[in-house]
């Protein structure tokens, strides 16, 4: 309902007064809204990560073995035998080496199957399944696989039945870093689990690309295959290609699971977050070093990430490309 | 119009009762989640235990545990390879078990993490094994029960031996030489474990060493140990040693199923074994390193220990006592019924028929006569600086005096730790 007024414009109609008197609550209070949404948030973030921070910072200048309630200050001990730890140092190396193989491996595998499952004319949604489906496989159940299953030392293992059709000996995947058969193990799971993943976000990128630059390519004279990937869908990728490497570092960073299992007890391929699991939270139960090398490795993460940004450009908008 | 019928205040009453009936429910839950529901009644309480490979076993702690009607007890029954990092964590927090099985190791008595059981075990004390007794022993209080022993030693098919015209070796040499001549492209000669770990231990008494000497000093980092991690390491890289198998040493899987000759496990395995192989299984010590060395077995096994930060401190002790002390038949259904433990009480071992003929009997002939136990000093921290020397020596090739070097400096820094 409206009412006419003298300059002949329709004015809203008053709303209808509340007969309970003004309004409370979730309509009534923005101050209380905010906190109803954001405070069990913010509880959250203070309990389960500022305060651990600061706990762990606390740890680190303490001699905290069997305790998180210390009470010896060591200073900054912790931190100097962290970085005089050859163990802790190496598993930076394993972490570079890992990264080095596993991001540009997964990379590549996603796109390829990203482009082979985009030019399918029939079963494209059985295919993209079928890739993606190990996503959904735990880190640790696909590693149990690969241990005991493919790639055993025994004659029945999958790998070495395989070998032994040619007359190759039974070879131990994993009992000793020389010849170092064990990336080859922790890659190809890694690989199994996340390419799926990765080949998904692609396919997205690709039906994004307009078909008319390949039209207009092929007047051109542009030749279909190689010439037009380089020169068309890889430039047109760049932005998903740099969300696609971040995110397999960070990833790279997480590694723990398929490490742990298969390589439990050795004292190389310990990426850092085993290490420091097997410092604080394993056998040796000191928290202080633990917590000592938690934080550096914080640090440096932080330092790369920065680097990365500066160097792949992730974040500077559309004059970056 | 009363206000009790107005809609909008209808509306809140129905939200604030489904509210206040969700917190009470959710209140009533956690009060209910005492562990005191069942028969049992007192304090609910909570044991660990590590995943035993045998069939039954968990069915009959629990069993046990059941048939105490002081107390509702609640079993964790932890799988996976990494029961020590679970226990460790665990004592840490409120939700620590009140007892669990471990092995006797002096940084818990320190941290003050285990209880003085001096008083239920010292009316029975002449009874047990005086080696687990010392084993548990800190400044005259005796701080676990020993529930099991656990000899472990090689097993070996005899016809194996026989066919490839080989004795059963002495020496270390010797067992690196049985194992070439007993690989053919099926079975592998010798299997010690994928880690390799389990032999740590043997390696250093055969070797006529020990951990710490009677002064609590380093002891274990003499020449012949030196000389058995090189002659492990020709074993490694030989290709007779059964490398990467399915399942550990503990699990006498690989044995059973051909894979390999002979392979170093525990006495526990042995019903399953003998039920696979009858007479054509035998058993032989660790063999001796260097003139100097001797034979050895591993006299392993667990115990119990009460929190002594838990809540029920006191009951948890009158459970212990109850099952580990005074319910010799449990304990003798433990240590028989599901795999082979010699019972360390004395009087059960004496009358353990199964364990009086047959293998059984020279498995505890070896115990006996070759044995030895955990020392209480030798905690975590070393454990794993010795585990890190046979992986870096024996699987990666590095130089065992060097890799024993810098487990000194580790061990040391422990030892300072525990005794200044």
């Amino acid at each position: 309902m409206s009412t006419i007024t003298r300059d002949g414009v329709s004015s809203p109609a008053p709303a209808k007064a509340s007969p309970a008197g003004p309004r409370r609550g979730l309509r009534g209070s923005p101050t209380l809204n905010f906190w109803i949404f954001t405070g069990p948030f913010l509880a959250g973030l203070l309990i389960f990560v500022y305060v651990p921070i600061l706990w762990s910072l606390w740890l680190s200048f303490f001699e905290a073995r069997f305790t998180v309630t210390p009470s010896t200050f060591v200073g900054f001990d912790n931190y100097v035998n962290m970085l005089t730890d050859e163990d802790f140092m190496g598993s930076l190396v394993t972490f570079t080496v890992f990264a080095a193989i596993i991001v540009p491996t997964t990379w590549a595998a996603s796109l390829g199957l990203a482009l082979m499952v985009n030019r399918l004319r029939f079963m494209k949604a059985f295919f993209r399944s079928v890739f993606f489906l190990p996503t959904a496989v735990s880190y640790v159940a696909a590693s149990l696989i690969w241990k005991m299953s493919i790639f055993n030392g025994v004659r029945f293992g999958m790998a070495n039945t395989f070998l032994g059709l040619f007359g190759i000996d039974n070879t131990a995947w994993l009992a000793s870093p020389d010849p170092p058969w064990y990336w080859l193990v922790i890659v190809s799971v890694r690989l199994w689990l996340q390419a799926g993943f990765y080949m998904i976000l692609f396919i997205a990128a690709l039906q994004n690309i307009p078909q008319e630059l390949y039209e207009a390519a092929s007047i051109d004279g542009a030749k279909p295959g190689w010439q037009t990937f380089w020169h068309i869908t890889l430039p047109q990728l760049r932005a998903t290609s740099t969300a696609v490497i971040l995110l397999l570092l960070v990833a790279a960073y997480q590694a723990f699971d398929e490490f742990f299992n298969l390589l439990s007890k050795t004292t190389w391929g310990r990426p850092p977050l085993m290490e420091l699991y097997y410092k604080a939270l394993g056998e040796s139960q000191d928290y202080g070093s633990g917590s000592a090398g938690a934080l550096i490795l914080t640090v440096l993460i932080c330092l790369v990430t920065l680097l990365q940004g500066k160097f792949l450009g992730f974040g500077r908008g559309e004059e970056s490309k | 119009m009363s206000a009790f019928r107005n809609s909008n205040f209808d509306r809140r009453t129905a939200l604030r009762a489904a509210l206040g009936l969700a917190a009470a429910g959710g209140l009533a839950a956690c009060g209910g989640n005492t562990g005191r529901s069942g028969s049992g009644g007192g304090a609910g309480l909570t044991q660990y235990f590590h995943a035993y490979g045998e069939a039954g076993t968990e069915q009959a702690i629990k069993k046990y545990a059941k048939a105490y009607k002081e107390s509702n007890v609640t079993t964790q029954w932890i799988t996976g390879s990494n029961f020590e990092s679970k226990l460790f964590a665990s004592l840490l927090t409120d939700k620590a078990p009140d007892c669990f099985e471990f092995h006797p190791q002096l940084q818990m008595i320190e941290s003050g993490q285990v209880a003085d059981l001096s008083d239920l075990i010292n009316p029975v004390k002449d009874d047990f094994n005086p080696a687990d007794i010392a084993s548990h022993t800190v400044d005259g209080k005796i701080y676990g029960i020993r529930m099991i022993d656990d000899p472990q030693f090689f097993f070996y098919r005899k016809s194996l031996f026989e066919k490839a015209g080989v004795e059963v070796p002495q020496t270390l040499e010797e067992l690196v030489e049985a194992a070439a001549k007993l690989t053919t492209d099926k079975v592998k000669g010798a299997y010690l474990g994928n880690t390799l770990h389990s032999i740590i231990n043997p390696l250093i008494w055969s070797a006529g060493a020990q951990h710490l000497d009677d002064k609590n000093q380093i002891a274990y980092h003499t020449d012949a140990v030196v000389d058995g991690f090189k002659q492990l390491r020709k074993l490694f890289t030989s290709g007779d040693l059964l490398l990467d198998a399915p399942t550990e040493s503990w699990d006498p899987a690989s044995l059973n199923q051909g894979l390999t000759a002979m392979q170093w496990c525990g006495m526990w395995a042995m019903p399953v074994l003998l039920d696979t192989f009858g007479d054509d299984l035998g058993v032989f010590p660790f063999p001796k390193i260097g003139d100097a060395g001797k034979q050895s077995v591993y006299n392993g096994g667990w115990s119990m220990f009460v929190n002594a930060k838990g809540k029920n401190v006191d009951e948890t002790k009158e459970y212990v006592k109850w099952l580990w002390i005074d319910q010799k038949e449990y304990q003798e259904d433990w240590a028989l019924s599901y795999g082979f433990h010699i019972p360390p009480r004395t009087s059960l071992a004496q009358s353990a028929e199964k364990l009086k003929t047959g293998l059984p009997a020279e498995g505890v002939k070896l115990f006996n006569e070759f044995g030895h136990f955990d020392n209480i000093g030798w905690t975590q921290a070393s454990i794993t600086a010795l585990e890190d020397v046979m992986a870096n020596c024996v699987r990666k090739g590095g130089d065992p005096d060097k890799e024993l070097t810098k487990a000194d400096a580790k061990v040391n820094k422990e030892l300072k730790k525990l005794f200044g």
